[in-house]
């Protein structure tokens, strides 16, 4: 692969929260580590997908990209520029180029705008479009894309559907022509109907416009669909990467095994002959993560020997790229897995921090 | 057989009617909120008396029977055996301890009570939300520097907050001396405190918010987001508590009058200092003390109605 | 008799000066022991008011309406006062809620908060509730139960709280257990998780199960037999292989479409719902569905559509059904009754399924059609699910 096929790069992308103590004077008493270190690229037009459960990091990792989050460490660069040390007006530019959209389409609509004036936002602090006529001929053609009426404009939030928010929600972002769009859980606010409309519109998008996606989501299923490479991550680090077909037909470490297996399937009987992994216990604190590869005290194909003290790299192995010392040995079955005793895992600093929590907020306490 | 088909037809219509919705404006949450504000009976109460209130303060004091500073009746006094004349058909409430005539004074009053209640509300509603809304906004999208100036602001705030308000209106007003100002800049003062950290802890909320962040990912600066997302979204309850304010304030205007550090000019009627001439003749003219206070506790539980009303009708959770 | 009987159980919201709402509109279904029902559905069709309703939980207030019939073991739940339904409530019949948080008590220790149930049902006091609380605790998968049994529920992990939640639930031994969305809040290897303990639960002690859920993928790996709910009635009901094979109501087809599934390969569309839940047709006046049906045909609107039962409780409610896959002749080679042929055996092999134990996957249910369709041509394949 060139360079110019390479729309995003991320470098060892670290994001650290402190976790601070104290009334007057913060003292900073740890680190959440939400995101330790990862690589990965994203080809221009294709689609990245990045699962893991709750407390992965990879709401921060995303955010993380578009500088919405300032990086602990690390490189982001974007068609060949590096995000994380350009100053803040050059950033305010660059961002037409690379839009969000959120898991929760009510909170991520400001309550007192019309769709109008959601859409214009954009257009006016980027200079887009000449007069006030030309603004609406580019804001009718996206709602067009988009999928909604012309009557929505000077509509507010509340007065849609879900799947309507979140089409909104997908035009603020395509209006001001972006390359790559980071989906944040796009579909898991929306009900199981709904998720297929939205999951279509972003498949049909990126077929005429030429986008490159980075799909956020815990859904396995929805990741795989939309995806051509799928990045899964646990406890702030990549495990595993690959294409979306080869991470189910050859899941390589153990967690995506676990994963793929918990997956519940809407077919009686798939799910009947299917072999389940159950991981044990919770996913530790990423204050605290567990030496070595962060994975041994849940993985049933734990070894004695590296696992507790040795950090598995993302290594090649036939396509994918795995971070676990035993992936061969494993997938040819010379390793079995045993059982594991579940360790209690305190929910103090679960999560991400508090500024980066990705689940849907109540927009204020009053309206 | 024709009108059962003819009610197919109808209801085929209606399934077209829900597939391509109309084509009229949206509503905007104030215009949903003022909806909802208009059918609650409370509401429509409060606002009745304020209304009523409102009318007599603006337009009473042209229309009154006598003048209110004129102690026309000084003559059928008698002091000694506390006899006051009472209601009768020139004195509809009676006649003062000075011979002034009772409901010209409460009409009259009404005029200066409101315009203590209003002033020192936004004096209190002014400072508060500049603190507030400045404390607000650096908190919540200032970054580093920005929690250093909150932290400034709302150390100020705490010491207000920490000090009696009763006390810090009776220094203030050792400070002024005592007048209708001071009982204005003391209430307002007692109440900035509560403004801004109600529109600090709001607008702080409502910078954590998704269309926050969005608005940052679109590229928007932040005292433009500020200004245009967190604010309008952050006004609702210090609306609401305004209007509760009102009520608090004029009791609290009342009550200082009452100690004798309101408003010294005995020609201008106000209900408070009304109240505090009454409490001399208490046993013999009862009805001197109990008028303005009714008067004040109605005009207060107007304003209470109406701002539960609002707080209802403001109220996200209630909204659907 | 079943365990439950559910009867057209209906709840309607009536409110001042507004249309009145009929969340649930003529629901029967019926649950034996060691059996699970699912109640299928999106957001507003009126599962979790069902379940409310059945338990007695729904909020007092003007206006609420409770119709119908919901027999437990002969007493009708809905006609008892108060006090006998609390006492029914936790002994024979228990719940779980969604967000096990804001079920438990935040100021009391998980280990008090079972105690309490066991005093309360079962009599049980001081050492010897703590020892069956330790009990329960270590028979729902929580480590090391004893010191658990003293922490607050802001200590556990949401996983480790939803078992809490659970072994309440379990504590006397309930013969109804009622989940509402139980993993919706979790994530997938701990939905995982609970799942496995839940079926677990219901091979070992015979308990009745009614799942609530919005998710096929888990109804497809539990239930027995399914409801889907529509705008506040059941659209479809049938068993679990049936309903997954040959789903019926054009509305269970669009579910089925719109859900992407993890074996499916890269490229293939979704077939999504037009339309969003909001756009329905009031059952007086037509199909609910109707306005967002691919199968919408005019006779869908005017008047409600009956639940049309076959047999083996198997039934839905619609006027232009989706045809039974395979069994549409290709361009017209196959005789009418060859079509029929092949139906009723793929339906016959169902009921030799029925006694077999809850969740066991039955090898000879799945050849059955194939050996029993001599007369008719062989049903055509289903989707073969990749291994």
């Amino acid at each position: 692969m060139t360079d110019s096929e390479i729309l995003v790069e991320v470098r060892d992308l670290k994001v650290h929260f402190p976790i601070k103590r104290g009334v007057f004077l913060d003292r900073v008493v740890g680190h959440v580590k939400a995101v330790d270190g990862v690589d990965l690229r994203i080809p221009r037009g294709r689609t990245y997908g990045l699962v893991g459960e709750s407390g992965c990091g990879k709401s921060t990792l995303g955010r993380a990209l578009l500088q919405l989050t300032p990086p602990t460490g690390g490189e982001v660069r974007f068609d060949g520029v590096e995000l994380t040390r350009l100053p803040a007006g050059k950033l305010r530019t660059m961002r037409r180029r690379m839009q969000m959209i959120f898991q929760d389409p009510m909170s991520s609509l400001d309550p007192r705008q019309n769709v109008e004036s959601i859409l214009t936002e954009g257009l006016q602090t980027h200079g887009i479009g000449a007069d006030r006529d030309d603004r609406r001929r580019i804001i009718g053609e996206t709602l067009d894309a988009v999928g909604l009426p012309r009557w929505a404009l000077s509509r507010y939030p509340h007065e849609f559907s879900g799947g309507q928010r979140q089409r909104i929600g997908i035009a603020r972002a395509l209006v001001l022509g972006p390359e790559l769009i980071v989906a944040d859980e796009p579909v898991s606010a929306l009900d199981v109907s709904i998720q297929a409309q939205v999951v279509n519109l972003l498949d049909k998008l990126q077929d005429d416009l030429g986008l490159t996606y980075l799909v956020i989501a815990h859904d396995l299923a929805v990741v795989k669909h939309i995806s051509d490479v799928v990045g899964v991550m646990y406890l702030g680090a990549l495990v595993e990467e690959a294409s979306s077909d080869r991470l189910y037909s050859e899941p390589l470490h153990p967690y995506t095994r676990a994963l793929m297996s918990a997956v519940p399937v809407p077919d009686p009987d798939v799910e009947d002959r299917r072999e389940r992994i159950l991981l044990a216990g919770d996913l530790p604190s990423p204050a605290n993560p567990p030496s070595g590869c962060r994975f041994h005290t849940r993985c049933p194909w734990a070894q004695p020997s590296r696992c507790k003290d040795e950090r598995p790299a993302l290594r090649e192995i036939g396509g994918s790229r795995v971070a676990c010392h035993y992936a061969e040995r494993i997938a040819s079955g010379e390793l079995r897995p045993h059982g594991v005793s579940a360790q209690v895992v305190r929910p103090a600093g679960e999560g991400e921090a508090p500024t980066a929590v990705s689940a849907p907020t109540e927009p204020g306490s009053y309206v | 057989m024709t009108t059962i088909t003819g009610k197919k037809r109808e209801k085929i219509d209606r399934l077209a009617e829900l597939a391509a919705r109309d084509d009229e404006r949206g509503v905007s949450l104030w215009q949903e909120a003022f909806r909802r504000l208009r059918r609650n009976p409370a509401a429509i109460v409060g606002a009745v008396i304020l209304g009523l209130f409102l009318l007599i303060a603006i337009v009473g004091p042209f229309l009154v029977p006598h003048p209110a500073d004129a102690q026309l009746w000084k003559g059928e006094i008698r002091d000694n055996i506390g006899y006051f004349p009472g209601p009768r058909a020139e004195n509809w409430f009676g006649v003062d301890h000075i011979g002034r005539d009772e409901f010209s004074r409460m009409i009259v009053g009404a005029r200066q009570t409101l315009l203590v209640g209003v002033v020192s509300t936004l004096i209190g509603l002014a400072v508060g939300s500049l603190i507030g809304g400045v404390a607000g906004a650096c908190a919540g999208l200032g970054g580093r520097w920005g929690r250093a100036v909150d932290n400034v602001l709302m150390r100020f705030v705490d010491m207000l907050l920490a000090m009696p308000s009763l006390l810090l209106a009776i220094s203030v007003a050792a400070l002024l001396g005592a007048g209708l100002s001071t009982v204005m800049i003391a209430v307002g003062v007692v109440s900035v405190p509560v403004f801004a950290r109600l529109l600090r802890g709001s607008m702080i909320s409502q910078a954590n918010s998704d269309y926050v962040l969005a608005a940052t990912s679109l590229g928007v600066k932040k005292p433009k987001i500020a200004l245009t997302h967190v604010v309008p979204n952050s006004l609702a309850p210090v609306i609401v508590q305004a209007t509760l304010t009102l009520a608090t304030a004029i009791i609290e205007a009342a009550a200082l009058s009452f100690l004798g550090l309101g408003n010294n000019d005995a020609s201008i009627p106000e209900w408070g200092v009304m109240l505090a001439d009454a409490q001399r003749y208490l046993d013999a003219a009862p009805r001197l003390a109990i008028l303005p206070a009714l008067a004040i506790i109605v005009t207060a539980l107007g304003f209470t109605l109406l701002g539960e009303a609002m707080r209802e009708a403001l109220d996200p959770k209630l909204r659907k | 008799m079943a365990l439950l009987e559910v009867d057209d159980l209906s709840v309607t919201f009536a409110r001042r000066g507004q249309r009145t709402v009929r969340a649930v509109d003529g629901v029967s279904f019926s649950v034996d022991a060691g059996q699970v029902v699912g109640l299928v559905g999106e957001s507003g069709c009126g599962k979790s008011v069902t379940s409310l309703a059945i338990m007695g939980l729904l909020p007092k207030q003007p206006g609420l309406r409770v119709g119908g019939k919901a027999v437990f073991d002969g007493t009708d739940l809905l006609q008892l006062d108060d006090r006998s339904r609390r006492d029914i409530r936790g002994r024979d019949v228990a719940m779980i809620f969604q967000d096990p948080l804001s079920s438990l008590n935040p100021v009391i220790p998980i280990g008090l908060q079972v105690t309490e149930v066991l005093a309360r049902h079962r009599g049980m006091k001081g050492e010897a509730a703590q020892k069956e609380a330790a009990e329960l605790l270590d028979r729902v998968g929580i480590p090391d139960p004893r010191r658990r049994l003293k922490e607050y529920p802001h200590q556990l992990s949401g996983g480790m709280r939803q078992r809490a939640l659970i072994a309440m639930a379990v504590a006397c031994r309930p013969r109804l257990l009622i989940a509402d969305e139980p993993t919706t809040a979790l994530d997938v290897t701990i939905q995982a998780q609970i799942l496995e303990l839940l079926k677990e639960l219901v091979r070992d002690s015979g308990t009745a199960l009614v799942m609530i859920t919005h998710d096929l993928g888990v109804v497809a790996g539990m239930c027995d037999t399914i409801n889907v709910l529509y705008a506040g009635r059941v659209v479809e009901k049938a068993r679990r292989r049936p309903l997954f094979r040959e789903p019926r109501h054009p509305y269970t087809v669009g579910l089925l479409g719109s859900v992407p599934r993890l074996d499916a390969g890269r490229g293939e569309r979704l077939v999504p719902i037009p339309g969003s839940v909001r756009d329905v047709l009031a059952w007086p006046d037509g199909c609910a569905f109707a306005p967002r049906c691919a199968r919408r045909i005019d006779e869908c609107v005017g008047e409600p559509p009956e639940l049309s039962l076959t047999h083996d409780g198997r039934g839905y409610r619609c006027v232009n059904p989706a045809p039974v896959p395979g069994t549409v002749p290709p361009a017209g080679t196959a005789a009418p009754g060859a079509t029929a042929a092949t139906v009723a055996p793929a339906e016959a092999a169902e009921p030799g399924a029925t006694p077999a134990p809850a969740g066991i996957a039955e090898p000879g249910a799945t050849a059955a059609p194939a050996a029993g369709g001599v007369a008719g041509p062989v049903p055509a394949p289903r989707e073969e699910e990749k291994p």
